[in-house]
């Protein structure tokens, strides 16, 4: 299976501060994929980067197999809906419509116009002037458009009401089927992952903690509850995530490598969300502790 | 055509849900040979659920050999699981609708005809599993 989108050591810096760095994942084709990360994770800055909208200060992005800054052979095959859906306000959707097939080279108007003429959206009406939920089915429809084998959406759902962001959702993923294009979408929402997506990466603090097919993510760990653990060795895992301890008891979630069978541990199943919560909870607690000056 | 629902707050995977619904309509004969199932791209829409997982239940279905995928045309029923009970299911549902009018009028809840339902099961299941036990 080809890789869609592959990083390589990536790394972003905004002066001093390296706001990505050592980023290597690998999307397969036809994956529908999430990007999570709490604020500042470099969530943005990934995506800006997949789409050459920003250079690498290290290592190297390659999508659909070379890198995209400047190259139009690369972006004709890419769609990007950047955050919160940013649309030319005084333009209707139908003059935008007609301004993407001008603009582009691969450009499927009766598509984005079907779609639009589904979901009811006013065409000569300013886009400024129709609802979030309503401006961002326009934003995917002209990213749809250009018919990408690689789309990817920049928190989408964000500032949308539950309503809108399900019709969000609904559209995406019925357009996902017919198109088979592979989709990095960007999201804080963990609930209902597990159904969305196929494939998570995980970023928190710059660096991509996780990158793997959700099957391989759910079945390598596991959350492990047993008596005060002083960091001994455990048979069956290969790294701790996230340690939580009182006096007497651990609670770790690990990723495994075999069976753990030490009876002194009890084995739990973690959801795919309670995972990625371990992974983002894990933050540098010496280092803030130290910017603060306060001991750990 | 069936419709699938899905309960997001069980621990089952979504692809299992979808296997388990299908098997279910054809234990009770709401789906039999022959017929299609939901396309992939209106289950994925309706669901707002990623596509691939819809293939992985119909890959599933297919193969238990419930299932085969018609390319360009859909996938469809190959076979039912319903059998010869369906004739004995009608009566089954009209005595348990008799039971069930008398029970509520006894005074019990739905949990508390669930609960006397299920224990009542797993007491027949020990009883015969002591019968047939060697002596």
């Amino acid at each position: 299976m080809d890789k869609v989108l592959e990083t390589d050591g990536l790394g972003k810096r905004y002066g001093s501060r390296w706001v990505l760095r050592d980023c290597t994942v690998s999307l397969p084709a036809g994956s529908v994929a999430s990007l999570v990360g709490p604020n500042g994770a470099g969530k943005s800055t990934l995506l800006h980067l997949a789409v050459g909208l920003l250079r690498p200060d290290a290592g190297s992005v390659r999508a659909l197999g070379a890198a995209p800054y400047s190259n139009t052979a690369v972006l004709s095959g890419l769609g990007f809906v950047a955050q919160d859906t940013p649309l030319y306000r005084d333009f209707t959707a139908d003059e935008l419509v007609r301004m993407g097939g001008k603009l582009n080279r691969r450009w499927d108007s009766t598509l984005a116009r079907t779609r639009l003429a589904q979901l009811g959206i006013p065409p000569r009406k300013p886009v400024g002037r129709l609802s979030g939920g309503q401006r961002a089915q326009v934003a995917l429809a002209l990213a749809l458009a250009k018919r990408p084998r690689l789309l990817l959406l920049d928190e989408p759902v964000a500032s949308l009401d539950p309503l809108a962001r399900r019709e969000f959702l609904q559209s995406l993923m019925g357009s996902v089927a017919e198109s088979g294009a592979t989709v990095l979408l960007s999201s804080h929402i963990l609930a209902d992952l597990e159904r969305s997506c196929d494939f998570v990466i995980v970023l928190q603090g710059g660096r991509a903690r996780l990158a793997a097919p959700v099957d391989d993510i759910v079945a390598g760990h596991r959350q492990l509850i047993g008596p005060r653990h002083l960091g001994e060795p455990i048979g069956g895992v290969a790294a701790v995530v996230r340690a939580s301890h009182t006096d007497r008891q651990s609670t770790l979630t690990v990723r495994t490598a075999g069976a753990v069978r030490d009876p002194m541990w009890t084995v739990r199943e973690p959801t795919l969300e309670e995972i990625i919560l371990a992974y983002l909870a894990e933050r540098d607690a010496e280092a803030s502790h130290e910017a603060w000056g306060v001991s750990a | 055509m069936i419709e699938f629902v899905l309960d997001g707050r069980s621990k089952v995977n979504t692809y299992v849900q979808l296997v388990q619904q299908v098997k279910q309509a054809l234990r009770v004969g709401l789906l039999s040979a022959g017929d299609q199932l939901p396309k992939v791209r209106d289950v994925a829409q309706s669901l707002a659920i990623n596509p691939n997982t819809v293939l992985k239940a119909y890959r599933e279905l297919e193969l238990e050999g419930l299932a085969e995928g018609r390319p360009g045309v859909g996938t469809f029923v190959r076979r039912s699981l319903a059998g010869d009970t369906l004739a004995d299911q009608a009566e089954l549902r009209e005595e348990l609708i008799g039971w069930l009018r008398r029970s509520r009028a006894a005074g019990l809840s739905d949990e508390d005809v669930l609960a006397l339902v299920e224990t009542t099961m797993r007491a027949q299941r020990q009883a015969e599993a002591l019968q047939s036990e060697p002596a």
